[in-house]
């Protein structure tokens, strides 16, 4: 009866430690911890940028993702890039204006009556800056889907293996081998090949490939885990293999399995890239970077630009990936920490 | 030493068994009727029924596994349906081409990945190390066609008519094939001659003619840079963080005490043990190269492996699909298992382990 008549923040303050010594959780330390370093800001920078780019696409975007501009403008297709430096919003300043001419001269801009595209017009007339922008949605879409499918079969093959051990494990880590003997590219074309070209289909290809990767990260996770004092009192208790493995095994996994998840994302962009390069990828209609530049990898000698700029999103894309990963990685690995 | 080296060949019996039975899944996964790829508008009932009989597809599926297995043992492939050749002739052809690449692009990587990576580590937090990492940063993000295609414009376009300019394709300029080393020799042709002789610069050398051997390095310079970038990085980035941690032990510093000087410290005691796991790093990246060879051999016009098989597959050609992607299988189980074996000789802890 006593406790009833304590006022309820007094009695969440005496239960509460004291602020100067609150635990963080794990997670939100790690974050902290990997903000701390520059390339890691620089990365989550670059896929702030690539996050809103596909968001406000439609926004952003001067044309229609599909729209062939030929007619309308009179413009040949791969029309070279024309911006129009002499826009209100830059001030009248001697030296701004000299930059304009330099550019003029050098080709980099064009005469006041050709209408502006910021990346020229790619191959069917359509504005490139427009499908660059789209194409930012179907690249960070797929590549976390690729990862996520991937994790998930991933996770389940290799909690499994580690933990139960004996054939199961051996039967299962000697499939992953088998994979892991293959090129991943080969076997991915391979997979897309049997199923049929298409976004959808290189997904799930990238995604296959990439699960012995997980399967190996979770499975070295598990085996240690499963030797572990707490492992053990919770089956004196009785407890579950089901439940060890969701509310022991896999929590303590999850580190290891996020930073081999983020670079993962990476790699997958990559991969998908290359199918969509060998032909392989989404519909020709499409805004997405790697089929963008293989439709227009035989003008390289003529229209540099149509392979230029998809080829730097594509590695914009894989670079924040990468440096977000290596910032998790140092931020977790409690060896590191100095 | 011995038994671990028979241990692991044992252990990876299995995982050659499962890649036997994977590249015959892949081949027979691909959809499409073989027939109809190969004899295109010839395909009808009767030269189909003809051509699965001679090809044994109409055999049960475990009959045509294990005659698979037995021509495998024996050397035998299979037959191409689109070049109507050998396999095993067209892989002695064109994986020179590919090993060719792969080894200039890995010797590349070696050569600059590793000084770079010393220098980063030994100047930690300098503006060589800053500018390394960068580098390596952006060098792993890179897809190997975008680097291909704009090394391709930059050196065969824009420096084409300075002396930096490349040629953007091939292997030799056209109409300079020379003969191969063994009719100059005046030796018979067999297989091993004939795949030594692919090897366009190493058959330079054997018939001692430089200007082929000059041509053949400048077409090799574009491709290999663009494949190797990625294990450049990654092998600069290993060297620097692994350099770095062996700098911080005590035997360097007992090293630096007794007077060393600095080069030997660092090149003879710090970086031979920080080797180690650049070796491995080392390993694992032929199997990228392998991959990545795909997308090189296909914009620099290349006919190795990879292009190969990419065709095949488009092309539904069976045998060159299954006995192609045998070879780069076991070529890359093989080479994991020398890493292993080297790493444990260079390491004495993992040969007690």
């Amino acid at each position: 009866m006593a406790i009833e008549e304590i006022p309820l923040s007094e009695q969440q303050a005496a239960e509460a430690p004291p602020p100067a010594q609150r635990q963080h959780g794990l997670w939100r330390d790690a974050v902290r911890e990997t903000l701390r370093r520059k390339s890691a800001r620089v990365g989550v920078a670059i896929l702030g940028l690539l996050v809103a780019i596909a968001v406000f696409a439609p926004l952003l975007a001067p044309y229609g993702e599909r729209e062939v501009l030929i007619e309308s403008e009179g413009l040949r297709p791969r029309t070279e890039p024309c911006i129009h430096l002499s826009v209100n919003w830059i001030p009248d300043v001697p030296v701004l204006r000299q930059v304009e001419r330099f550019l003029e001269v050098n080709g980099f801009s064009c005469s006041g009556s050709q209408p502006q595209h910021l990346m020229g017009l790619d191959g069917n007339g359509r504005d490139e800056f427009t499908r660059i922008l789209y194409g930012a949605r179907v690249s960070l879409l797929a590549g976390v889907v690729a990862v996520s499918f991937a994790v998930m079969i991933g996770t389940v093959l290799g909690l499994v293996a580690g933990f139960f051990g004996g054939w199961l494990d051996n039967g299962v880590m000697r499939v992953m081998d088998v994979f892991l003997a293959f090129p991943a590219l080969l076997l991915a074309i391979a997979i897309v090949t049997a199923r049929g070209p298409g976004l959808f289909n290189a997904v799930i290809a990238v995604s296959v490939v990439t699960i012995p990767v997980y399967a190996r990260v979770v499975r070295s996770r598990a085996l240690s885990i499963r030797e572990q004092d707490f492992v053990t009192a919770d089956r004196a208790l009785g407890v579950s293999n089901l439940r060890i493995l969701t509310h022991r095994v896999l929590p303590n996994s999850l580190t290891p399995l996020v930073v081999q998840g983020t670079l993962g994302i990476a790699t997958a962009v990559l991969e998908l890239a290359a199918l969509s390069f060998v032909g392989l990828g989404g519909d020709p209609d499409q805004a997405e970077w790697g089929r963008m530049l293989a439709l227009e990898r035989n003008q390289v000698f003529t229209s540099p630009h149509l392979v230029f700029y998809p080829g730097v999103m594509i590695m914009l894309n894989v670079l924040a990936f990468n440096l977000i990963g290596d910032g998790l990685r140092d931020a977790l690995d409690p060896r590191l920490h100095r | 030493m011995t038994r671990l080296v028979l241990r692991r060949l044992l252990s990876s019996i299995p995982v050659l068994f499962g890649i036997l039975l994977a590249t015959f899944a892949i081949a027979r996964l691909l959809p499409g009727d073989a027939c109809q790829a190969a004899l295109q508008e010839r395909a009808n009932p009767r030269t189909c029924n003809d051509f699965n009989h001679r090809n044994g597809f109409d055999q049960p599926v475990l009959v045509q596994f294990r005659d698979y297995m037995g021509d495998v043992f024996t050397g035998d492939l299979g037959d191409s349906v689109k070049f109507r050749r050998p396999v095993t002739d067209l892989l002695v052809e064109r994986l020179p081409v590919t090993l060719q690449l792969s080894t200039a692009a890995l010797f590349l990587a070696v050569l600059i990945g590793v000084p770079l990576g010393v220098i980063a580590g030994y100047r930690h937090n300098s503006k060589t190390d800053v500018a390394t990492i960068v580098g390596a940063n952006v060098g792993v993000s890179i897809p190997v066609f975008v680097l291909g295609l704009v090394l391709q414009y930059l050196f065969a376009k824009q420096l084409a008519n300075t002396p930096f300019g490349l040629p953007p394709s091939g292997q030799l300029s056209a109409g300079s094939l020379p003969d191969p080393w063994y009719q100059v020799w005046g030796l018979r042709e067999n297989p091993v001659f004939e795949f030594i002789a692919n090897f366009d610069l190493l058959n330079a050398v054997l018939i001692w003619r430089w200007d082929v051997f000059v041509d053949g390095i400048q077409h090799l310079i574009l491709p290999a840079l663009a494949l190797s970038t990625i294990p450049m990085a990654v092998i600069a980035r290993m060297t620097r963080s692994s350099l770095l941690d062996v700098l911080g032990l005590d035997y360097v510093r007992t090293a630096r005490a007794k007077g060393l000087r600095e080069r030997v410290v660092v090149i003879r005691h710090a970086l031979r043990n920080s080797l180690l796991p650049v070796v491995t790093v080392i390993g694992l990246s032929l199997g990228t190269l392998l991959g990545g060879a795909i997308l090189t051999e296909t914009i620099f016009n290349l006919t190795g492996v990879g292009k190969t098989l990419f065709d095949a597959i488009q092309g539904r050609d069976y045998f060159v699909v299954q006995g192609f992607t045998l070879v780069v299988a076991v070529t890359f189980v093989l080479i994991n298992l020398l890493t292993d074996i080297l790493y444990s000789f260079l390491d004495p802890q993992v040969r007690v382990g």
